[in-house]
């Protein structure tokens, strides 16, 4: 190829290499321009990029914490967690959702409800998180998923701590519940601090006491690949579990309030006077609280809602009675305590109603021939409501409302559960505020324990312990202490005093405990039917509170009123007379009479807490303090 | 070292290969995350490519020239045959199978074009009449829009570049050039219309990977995050969490370089690219010493190639090119790239050897 002339051969070679000249500045600038950008890379970017590569590699996995036990005060549980099977997907993880359902449908039942709530809570929940699918999977369904696991991406099989209430329906009104974390809880709640949790207190203890309860979540550093399949831990932080609560209910003490009030609507309260520990508080009809943990179904839910007797509401917090003739025994203290400072004669003649001067309608006793002469102790035992239609004019309305603000009457006990009703006590002031007038007649009605005011079942016992307590209201506790389930490091909740009734004289008690005794085992007490086999001394009142207006001149008649228009039957008690260890509210909703209906349910409780059991059918007193000692 | 002149080697280059192999070997058993079969076979095919190496360098050039026709012409039928007959190989028609045997002819046109047309050019002398450039012009794009039909766009452009670079070496008029490149200009929203919808993704994608992080970003960004990982001293050997924990793609082919970056940093990084750029400039100086102008075009066009390969790939693990499959020269693990490649410096060899007047 050398056969070109040399002129040519020169020129060729002056183009070439000039071409190749320029070839190589280029070549040089490229180079230029890669080394530019990977030293941007790797050195000036190098630690955002570090960042990111370990962000890839380490997913940090949040590890629950096991919820803390519930248990009764003598360590019966009443809320504990049992592992489930939970089949859970990671969506960022799947490709194709719909086909992995349905690949999922061929293996275990999932319902369209289940498929539902799982895309609902994949909106709601963060990125990369395992979702539930479908909980409560049996040991069969498990092992089926748990084969095939490999070749379904993005798909968990969990073992969840979930949370059980072993007794059902006891003490739900106190208890609560837990549920599904629902948007409207993430807004009030830290985030972060619940990720890898499913439930959350919401209602109850489990509501009131979520921060002791819930524990703190741990965290496992977990290498994946980008398959997102864990290949190896590499740090992990230990969840702490959530502290185990005792209750100062005791368990046998509920169920007996629970089996007593049942086929009822109605609330049961009782407490230790000295400390306010609760002892039993039950709202009946109850209702199960494991149906909420994983969202009660909406049948279920509808069939609760539409129940006429309402279970869902907890009637011992919530609802709002007229106390009836409950109230007599805080006014029979305001009238000893007035003494001879009001003027009101000792021996009123109960002719079975009575009139304001120059009025002509009339105020009826419950007891059409009336009572005849009374004083202030037979008023309390017969429950004499002309009394104290005369106490309350002689006291007068302010006093009365005055007197019965310590007991804790139209204000909230401080119980600890959320969203405690406060009842109602009214005052001239209150009605003013609202734009109507006081009338006489509104302070006569009060006086027995009608009109405006409102109690609460709850408020009812505290006022009934503080009597009990002679005047030292304690707040109402139901919950004693907790505890770290690992360390078993345990703090006790102090009683704390709520308030203070003073009294001019100490023994305005004894005189109040005497008429209160009488009431039960008075021959004309109006609960003497409870007192006849007690072996222990009971102090008592019974309550019958007025559900529908009766016109004047016509007659309550029990048999002929609808049952819902019956009225509510109420008794109050604390027990032993001599040093009180229980006090007790019994509430019972068109129940008619509280000595008929409420005041046998207070009894059970009383013999059971200060029994262990029914009472024997003859009154026991001497054969007990005979009897051998036997075991116990 | 005799062997090395009666082998017709040139040391400088071969060593430096060599080197790159051992290089490839190394990271390459990193990357297949410690695949013993799949670096045995990448050994195995490096040997039969230093084998074809030494084979092509004892062909005298006065020989290659005359086969250029031939080459190119069954280059160009196996094309043809390829279209019609080709084995579907991940959605693209790109091989032949002869029995067990699978060949890309796309391949043997990396070297079948710039034969070619180093051929062709030479013939009419330089600088290139406008007739002869227009002739050169049909045998540069009719192999690459062969290949571009199959499709596989990123070896029908190096293959048109490989013929591109004759005929800017054989001196194509600037003029010409400046025309070319306001016509390339005004095409380009053509030419977009008539690409694929993956080919547009991935020209979107260079633009703002973080558009779409999971799908025609993703590539880009694990690539990235890998070669930015690896900072100054890197990860260290068998160290690359983005290719073990397989978040980048094609961490043993295209994106092998990523892999390189992570574990051994910038330092590993600056070492291969002045590898690859010594091999560059080595191929350029035998172009620049080489005595007639088909050897000069053709050894100029195998320099040229090579480092533009290198260009788009690096190019595409750092970023700054939209993905497309061109392989990292001698590193990618696969294909018949790796036969073809030192082909090409067989060649080389073959001109800086068989020169009549040693100069040095």
């Amino acid at each position: 190829m050398l056969n070109i002339p040399l002129k040519d051969y020169l020129r060729e070679t002056r183009i070439f290499n000039t071409r190749l000249g320029w070839a190589g500045i280029g070549v040089a600038l490229l180079v230029l321009v890669l080394l530019v950008r990977i030293v941007w890379l790797q050195v000036i970017e190098h630690r955002h990029y570090a960042t990111l590569s370990q962000a890839n590699r380490v997913k940090p996995i949040p590890v629950p914490p096991a919820r803390g036990l519930i248990f009764d005060r003598n360590g019966v549980v009443l809320a504990q967690n049992f592992p489930v099977y939970t089949l859970e997907i990671v969506p960022e993880q799947v490709k194709n959702m719909d086909a992995l359902i349905a690949e999922l449908r061929k293996l275990v039942r999932i319902t369209e409800g289940d498929e539902k709530s799982f895309k609902k809570l994949v909106r709601e929940r963060p990125r990369f998180e395992s979702i539930p699918l479908r909980s409560h999977l049996n040991e069969d369904e498990a092992a089926r998923i748990a084969v095939r696991l490999p070749l379904l991406q993005g798909v968990e099989l969990r073992a969840r701590l979930q949370r059980h209430y072993p007794l059902g329906g006891l003490a739900v009104h106190a208890l609560g519940y837990v549920g599904r974390i629902s948007e409207q809880d993430l807004e009030r709640i830290d985030r972060a601090a619940y990720r890898g949790l499913q439930h959350i207190g919401k209602l109850g203890l489990e509501y009131a006491y979520e921060g002791l309860l819930v524990g703190r979540v741990g965290v496992e550093r977990v290498e994946t690949n980008a398959h997102g399949r864990s290949l190896r831990t590499l740090e992990r932080v230990a969840p702490v579990a959530g502290r185990n609560l005792y209750l100062n209910i005791d368990a046998r003490v509920q169920a007996v309030a629970e089996q007593a009030l049942a086929g009822r609507r109605g609330a049961l309260v009782a407490i230790e006077p000295a400390t306010g520990a609760v002892l039993a508080f039950a709202s009946t009809p109850t209702f199960d609280g494991n149906a909420f943990v994983n969202g009660i179904d909406p049948a279920s839910y509808r069939a609760l809602l539409d129940d006429p007797d309402k279970p869902l509401i907890n009637r011992a917090l919530h609802g709002q009675y007229a106390p009836g003739s409950t109230i007599k025994v805080f006014y029979g203290l305001a009238d000893l305590e007035a003494g001879s400072a009001i003027d009101m004669n000792r021996n009123v003649y109960c002719t079975g109603t009575f009139s304001l001067p120059g009025s002509s309608h009339q105020f009826r006793d419950w007891k059409r021939e009336g009572h005849g002469p009374v004083n202030r102790h037979e008023a309390i035992v017969q429950s004499c409501d002309v009394y104290f239609y005369r106490l309350a004019l002689a006291l007068g309305p302010d006093h009365m409302a005055e007197f019965l603000a310590p007991f804790g009457f139209g204000q909230e006990t401080g119980i600890d559960l959320p969203e405690e009703k406060s009842g109602l006590l009214p005052s001239p002031a209150w009605k003013r505020k609202r734009g109507q007038p006081w009338y006489p007649g509104d302070t006569v009605v009060a006086g027995i324990g009608q009109g405006p005011i409102l109690v609460t079942p709850l408020q009812l016992a505290v006022a009934t312990a503080t009597i009990a307590n002679r005047g030292v209201r304690a707040k109402p506790m139901l919950v004693r202490a907790h505890e770290d389930p690992i360390t078993k490091e345990r703090v006790e909740l102090a009683p704390r005093v709520a308030g203070r009734v003073p009294v001019r004289n100490e023994r305005n008690w004894d005189a109040l405990f005497a008429d209160m005794m009488a009431v039960v085992h008075g021959e004309r007490g109006t609960a003497r039917a409870i007192g006849r086999n007690a072996p222990y001394h009971i102090a008592g009142k019974t309550g019958t509170a007025q559900v529908k207006a009766i016109a004047q001149g016509a007659r309550y008649d029990e048999k002929n009123t609808p049952e819902r228009f019956r009225d509510h039957a109420l008794f109050i008690a604390f027990a032993p007379v001599e040093s009180p260890q229980i006090a007790v509210a019994v509430v019972v909703e068109n129940g008619g009479s509280g000595s008929a209906a409420a005041a046998p349910i207070a009894r059970r409780v009383m013999d059971e807490v200060l029994l262990g059991g029914p009472a024997p059918a003859r009154p026991p007193l001497a054969a007990r303090a005979g009897a051998p000692v036997t075991g116990e | 070292m005799t062997v090395a002149p009666r082998l017709h080697l040139d040391k400088p280059l071969f060593y430096a290969l060599l080197l790159l192999a051992a290089l490839s070997l190394a990271i390459l058993y990193s990357a297949s995350a410690k695949n013993e079969a799949v670096t045995f076979a990448h050994f195995v095919r490096l040997a039969l490519g230093f084998a074809v190496l030494i084979g092509v360098a004892q062909v005298r050039p006065e020989l290659l020239e005359r086969s250029a026709p031939w080459v190119f012409g069954i280059g160009v039928l196996l094309l043809l045959a390829v279209l019609g007959l080709g084995v579907i190989s991940k959605g693209a028609q790109r091989w032949l199978g002869f029995g067990p045997l699978r060949f890309q002819p796309s391949e043997l046109m990396k070297i079948g074009s710039p034969l070619m047309l180093a051929w062709y050019l030479a013939r009419g002398g330089l600088p290139p009449s406008p007739l002869r450039v227009a002739g050169a012009l049909g045998l540069v794009l009719l192999p690459a829009a062969l290949i571009a039909e199959q499709p596989d766009l990123g070896t029908a452009l190096l293959v048109a570049a490989s013929g591109m670079f004759v005929l800017f070496l054989a001196g194509l008029s600037t003029r010409f050039m400046g025309i070319a490149l306001l016509a390339a200009i005004a095409a380009a929203p053509v030419l977009w219309h008539y690409l694929h919808d993956y080919q547009r993704n991935r020209i979107l994608t260079l633009l703002d990977p973080t558009a779409d992080p999971l799908g025609s970003g993703y590539h880009t960004i694990q690539s990235i995050i890998a070669l930015g990982s690896g900072g100054i001293y890197g990860k260290g050997w068998l160290n690359s969490t983005q290719a073990h924990l397989e978040y980048l793609p094609e961490s043993s082919t295209d994106f092998i370089f990523a892999v390189f970056g992570e574990e051994f940093g910038l330092i590993g990084v600056l070492l291969a690219v002045a590898l690859y750029g010594f091999i560059t400039a080595r191929a350029m100086l035998i172009a620049f010493y080489a005595q007639d102008t088909f050897s000069r075009l053709l050894a100029g066009s195998i320099a040229l190639s090579f480092f533009l390969q290198f260009f788009v790939n690096i190019g595409m693990v750092i970023g700054i090119l939209p993905v497309v499959g061109v392989p990292l020269p001698m590193m990618s693990y696969g294909g018949s790239s790796i036969l073809t490649l030192l082909a090409g410096f067989g060649i080389l060899m073959s001109i800086q050897t068989h020169r009549k007047i040693v100069e040095f």
